[in-house]
């Protein structure tokens, strides 16, 4: 019975990803993470081991993330991980400690033997970090020399995730520590082929990519980017609308009022995900004109819709405001792409944004115009 | 990314091909293919193709490439105009990245 009982509360325990006693992993003062099976002795120590296999934390975490729902404290503790049964000729993989890169990362290690070095990036992903400056030869130096990586593996080199190039100097890296940085591939699941090629990279994992089921990844985070905006936005829209010869009448706020926030969420919608996910498809080279020619398709279906309800000025001043929202969102979205220039983008910035303040602004005037002028 | 174009001749980037040694690091780092290795030095194949990242100035052993790096994202560029370029940041903890 009591055998029974504890066979029980250990499997319970594993299901649910919480060490329990007899399970071999808890270390006193320590909660142990779910993703670790156990830990590895080892001169510098013992190295958590880490499942390769994902699990529904991992998968609700990643889910949480991909709509800005604790996206900025989504990280690891940075240090030394193991994957497999690494030794001492094992090569040594670089990562930053946003959880979802090293979840890209162990995922793509199954049936590997690896060490992990996990950067303090402050829990930002590889390349935005690099951009920043928080992934940096300095950090990865700093980090080989505290883990004691030289008491641990017999070779001299690090392999690191080629997007980091732009933050880690790679002959740094060796001047600190000692150790070769060899800049690996850029996805995480190009990584074994990469190893088992003798360090070699072919053109295409050089590459960066932005395929639409990357692109339709990224559109939770830039809707999710409207939502405070949306909800000043949203109530002025309505207070606006009721504004008449009757200095404010609350069945014209409701009616205009609703219409016009359906214009704006249609606007949004567009801007923030129909543009993204169609982006290649667009036409123009700017994004403020993709999303501004979205938005005119988009707006012209909604006065279609609406045609019969209200007036030409109406739609007209509805149409202004869906395209400057769609344009600038979708203007916004050049800071999630891998391949946008920043002269590029300040250039098409300049150009758009008056244009985009002009069609809002004229789109009130209209508005505020259109009860008075009967 | 040869299917998808960002806006031409914008990029900043220059490789002063008089002081390369032919490395070939530039050719790695690049995730667009923007250098090509011929013969004993580097060359720029596809200017039009370079996003500014900075991974081949930062690496390049002697100097030879320059570029003006930064963030390509909205946000950051106004908090650019609005702050001075180098005090722009992305807007704190709800910021894209």
């Amino acid at each position: 019975m009591d055998n029974d009982l504890m066979a029980f509360g250990v499997r319970a325990a594993k299901a649910d990803d919480i060490p329990s006693c007899g399970d071999g992993r808890e270390r006193p003062g320590y909660r142990v993470c779910g993703f670790v099976t156990s830990f590895l002795e080892t001169p510098v120590g013992p190295v958590p081991v880490v499942s390769t296999d994902l699990g529904w934390r991992d998968y609700g975490g990643g889910f949480s993330a991909r709509w800005n729902l604790g996206r900025s404290h989504y990280s690891i503790a940075p240090g030394l991980y193991a994957v497999g049964a690494p030794d001492a000729v094992a090569p040594v993989l670089v990562t930053a400690n946003y959880k979802m890169s090293f979840d890209a990362l162990r995922e793509a290690l199954i049936g590997c033997d690896a060490w992990l070095l996990v950067v303090d990036t402050t829990g930002i992903n590889v390349w935005c970090a690099a951009g920043k400056g928080v992934f940096s030869a300095a950090q990865v130096g700093a980090l080989v020399v505290k883990t004691g990586l030289k008491a641990l593996v017999s070779h001299r080199h690090v392999i690191l995730p080629q997007l980091s190039a732009s933050g880690v100097r790679a002959r740094d890296v060796k001047k600190i520590c000692g150790f070769t940085a060899l800049f690996g591939p850029i996805r995480a699941s190009d990584v074994p082929a990469f190893i088992q090629g003798g360090m070699r990279a072919d053109t295409a994992m050089r590459r960066v990519t932005f395929t639409f089921k990357e692109r339709l990844r990224l559109t939770p985070v830039e809707l999710s980017l409207t939502g405070k905006p949306l909800l000043w936005a949203l109530p002025v829209l309505f207070l606006l609308s009721g504004i008449g010869p009757g200095i404010f009448s609350l069945s014209q706020a409701v009616t205009r009022g609703g219409v016009a926030c359906v214009a704006l969420l249609t606007g949004v919608l567009s801007g923030a995900f129909i543009t993204p996910v169609l982006l290649p498809l667009l036409p123009g080279r700017a994004f403020s004109v993709k999303g501004g020619l979205a938005g005119l398709v988009c707006g012209l279906g909604l006065c279609v819709f609406y045609g019969g309800r209200f007036d030409l000025r109406i739609l007209a001043a509805l149409l202004l405001w869906l395209v400057a929202v769609s344009s600038w969102l979708a203007m916004n979205f050049t800071g999630a792409t891998p391949y946008t220039s920043p002269t590029g983008v300040e250039y098409e910035m300049k150009r758009a944004i008056p244009l985009q303040i002009g069609a809002v602004v004229l789109g009130m005037i209209i508005w505020l115009a259109a009860p008075f002028t009967g | 990314m040869k299917d998808m174009r960002y806006i031409d001749n914008m990029a900043s980037l220059t490789l002063h091909t008089d002081l390369c040694i032919g490395c070939g690091l530039c050719t790695t780092v690049c995730p667009h293919g923007v250098f090509s290795q011929e013969g004993p030095r580097a060359r720029i194949e596809d200017l039009n193709g370079c996003m500014e990242c900075g991974a081949c100035a930062v690496n390049c052993p002697v100097a030879a490439i320059s570029v003006d790096p930064g963030v390509g994202c909205a946000a950051y560029i106004i908090s650019g105009w609005i702050h001075g370029k180098d005090k722009a940041s992305c807007g704190g903890g709800t910021g894209c990245c």
